[in-house]
């Protein structure tokens, strides 16, 4: 390769930039016209209820077999710590805490970017290769309106009602270690958990959290999509690129909000 | 129809959301039905709530019976001021009840408990127990027992 | 409004940009209403461009577009969905909606912009199949169809709303003999029978010329040449006689533009 000057790095820097400012923007005008303004069509209920089905409900397998198994380890682990300090107990709250405030909503949403961001990112692209977005716009209907605000509600929906379902498993999977195999007096083991849950702090925080999640996520996953090249390499790219932006994005957020909810004492 | 199954499948997932947030409010996070308007609260000046976090439960006889709302420091005082929310149906705490911060085993966490006094006028709303006892300091006891030790030997 | 009946669509001045390369510049191109018109040229010419830029896809950097008595770049955005009602068209790919089967691909259309009621449409998607000669086919799903078959599904669909433009991105391109011919009788019989303006983009030279009524040939961003068929194969015009002959050599040169052969060869490195 040919060495180039420090002018045509420091311009080649500037430009490249000035495209992810232009991707940013881009990107916000997208959602903009996909969420806001003139609704379209009728049976925009009918296409959202055929998306919760193929981005939620095709995603709950997953959801709900991680969950169980995570809320089993982190009761195994839980309770040979604790057990060193013999308050095996706590193994309760400790597992109800861990799922509903962190690995509920922020395992959820990387699974959730797993599952069905990238394929909304290779739905959407396929759509745009083989011109049926273009064919839609000739034929006279938005594909924003059509085609990816019901995604994108879809996702808002979706992802933090799994998160809740992905807590209550993960935290059934954990008393079902503790209780039934490790032998946690059952009582203590809930009781301990309801004393230290609180539902506003806690579980509506975690909700929360998830909510911003499932923004971040299904925006990044729809618009990468959107936004592709329209070749099998492009789409490739864009589906790789929703995984790895979708769970950066959860996981600096998730920094970003746990801060600021449960910093401060 | 396919149709069906679709509108089946979706309906069934938006139910087990819900159950599943149910769940998680009755469940797991204990929350009550009762709303807050069947509680009262009074206050408590401790000289040292050392440990004792808002949210801690409030006991009697070791039944709990309310809970800490807010815990702040007193300006003129310099005594830790500590708000209880207390069930409406123990209504008839005596005015020179005790509160002391105590803690549930050796390292567990600390709550209050409070014992009853003798006075026939009971705590109202917004009331304030004015008999505390407050928390146990390790350091401190461990300095006394110290002082004493060192004392014993000067003699 | 300045358009000109006897035209369906008319480009004045056209310049589009993609990047700093100008993909056309300055282009003037009218298309006469109720005839079948063919735009021809090289491939990446920019010929699909050219079909963007009338279904206002694309917005050209200068220049106005008329078509049906509008300036499709001053439309805004919800107006610009309305315009295109009237228009409709073929893509290369057919571009059918893959989860749909063949009857609603074509009642999609009516669907959205009517609100007549089923048995209606089911008459219409009826009558629409039968004319492309596959209302056999209305339970099958797109990928249970051969290339030319979903070309002709989707040319069903874009006459679904009957449409007083329809254009054809390439629709000859990779198709059999016998598909093939089946392509060209339908963009005549429809063209004739339903009175509309058909605008064929393509580079099969052949096909093209049997049944445009007039040619525009377009390359290096312009418009090389245009007039009837016979008009252009006189030409005397020597890119377009290239084009219209197939020489692999002439004005279009065969090689990429490069330094000298023999100095790049015995060059040091």
């Amino acid at each position: 390769m040919r060495r180039k000057s420090l002018l045509e790095r420091i311009r080649l820097f500037g430009r490249s930039a000035i495209d992810v400012v232009a991707v940013l923007g881009r990107s916000c005008l997208f959602l903009l016209h996909a969420l806001v303004g003139r609704g379209g069509i009728g049976g925009g209920f009918q296409l959202l209820v055929k998306q919760l089905y193929s981005v939620g409900v095709m995603s709950l397998a997953i959801i709900v077999v991680s969950g169980v198994f995570i809320g089993m380890v982190l009761a195994l682990q839980g309770f040979s710590i604790l057990t060193k300090y013999g308050s095996e107990q706590a193994v309760g709250q400790m597992v109800a805490l861990t799922l509903l405030r962190e690995l509920g909503p922020v395992v959820t949403a990387l699974l959730f970017a797993g599952r069905a961001g990238s394929a909304l990112t290779a739905e959407i692209g396929n759509m745009k290769s083989t011109e049926q977005l273009s064919s839609l716009e000739m034929i006279g209907v938005d594909p924003l309106k059509y085609i990816v605000a019901p995604r994108l509600w879809a996702g808002f929906i979706s992802l933090p009602l799994l998160a809740m379902i992905f807590s209550v498993v993960g935290i059934w999977g954990g008393s079902w270690v503790a209780v039934d195999w490790l032998g946690v007096y059952e009582g203590s083991f809930w009781s301990n958990m309801q004393n230290s849950v609180s539902f506003v702090d806690d579980v509506l925080n975690g909700v929360l959290k998830s909510l911003v999640f499932a923004f971040v996520v299904t925006w990044i996953a729809v618009f990468q999509g959107y936004d592709c090249e329209p070749t099998s390499e492009g789409i490739s790219r864009a589906t790789t690129k929703t995984v790895v932006y979708a769970s950066l994005a959860v996981l600096g957020l998730d920094f970003i909000l746990t801060a600021l909810m449960f910093g401060d004492f | 129809m396919q149709n069906r199954t679709l509108e089946i499948g979706v309906g069934l997932f938006l139910l087990a959301g819900i159950l599943a947030l149910l769940l998680l409010a009755l469940r797991v996070s204990g929350l009550s039905a009762s709303p807050s308007s069947d509680t009262y609260k009074l206050y408590a000046y401790f000289d040292n709530i050392a440990g004792l976090t808002v949210r801690a439960k409030v006991t009697m006889a070791g039944v709990t019976i309310g809970k800490v709302t807010a815990i702040d420091l007193d300006r003129d005082t310099y005594t830790g001021r500590v708000t209880l929310q207390l069930e409406k149906r123990v209504d008839n705490l005596p005015t020179d009840s005790t509160a002391s911060i105590l803690t549930a085993g050796l390292l567990g966490e600390k709550y209050i408990g409070i014992s009853v006094g003798g006075e026939e006028a009971v705590l109202k709303e917004g009331g304030t127990i004015h008999d505390t006892q407050s928390a146990l300091v390790l350091e401190d006891l461990i300095g006394k027992f110290l002082l004493n030790t060192v004392g014993k030997e000067a003699k | 409004m300045s358009v000109d009946n006897a035209y369906a669509v008319e480009l004045k001045g056209v310049t589009f940009k993609r990047g700093a390369r100008s993909i056309f510049n300055n282009v003037d191109i009218r298309i006469p209403r109720g005839k079948v018109t063919g735009i021809m040229g090289p491939s990446g010419c920019g010929k699909t461009t050219l079909l963007r830029l009338m279904g206002a896809q694309l917005r050209p950097a200068s220049g106005e577009v008329w078509v049906a008595g509008q300036n499709l770049p001053t439309l805004s955005r919800s107006d610009l969905f309305d315009a295109r009602k009237h228009m409709g068209v073929l893509f290369q790919s057919g571009a059918l909606f893959t989860d749909l089967d063949v009857f609603e691909n074509v009642a999609f259309p009516l669907r959205v912009h009517t609100q007549l009621p089923e048995e209606m449409i089911r008459d219409i998607v009826l009558m629409k199949l039968q004319a492309v000669g596959l209302r056999g086919a209305i339970e099958l799903m797109p990928d249970e169809l051969s290339g030319g078959m979903k070309r002709r599904v989707a040319l069903a669909r874009a006459i679904a709303l009957d449409p007083q433009i329809l254009m054809y991105d390439e629709p000859f391109v990779g198709q059999d003999p016998i598909a093939m011919g089946v392509l060209v009788r339908l963009i005549r019989l429809l063209n004739d029978a339903l009175g509309i303006t058909s605008i064929v983009v393509s580079h099969d030279l052949a096909e093209t010329a049997s049944i445009a009524d007039y040619l525009y040939v377009v390359g290096d961003g312009q418009v090389l040449g245009q007039g009837t068929p016979q008009e252009l194969m006189e030409s005397d015009n020597p890119r377009i006689r290239q084009f219209m002959k197939g020489d692999p050599d002439g004005p279009v040169p065969f090689h990429f533009p490069a330094p000298d052969y023999r100095a790049d060869l015995l060059g040091k490195r």
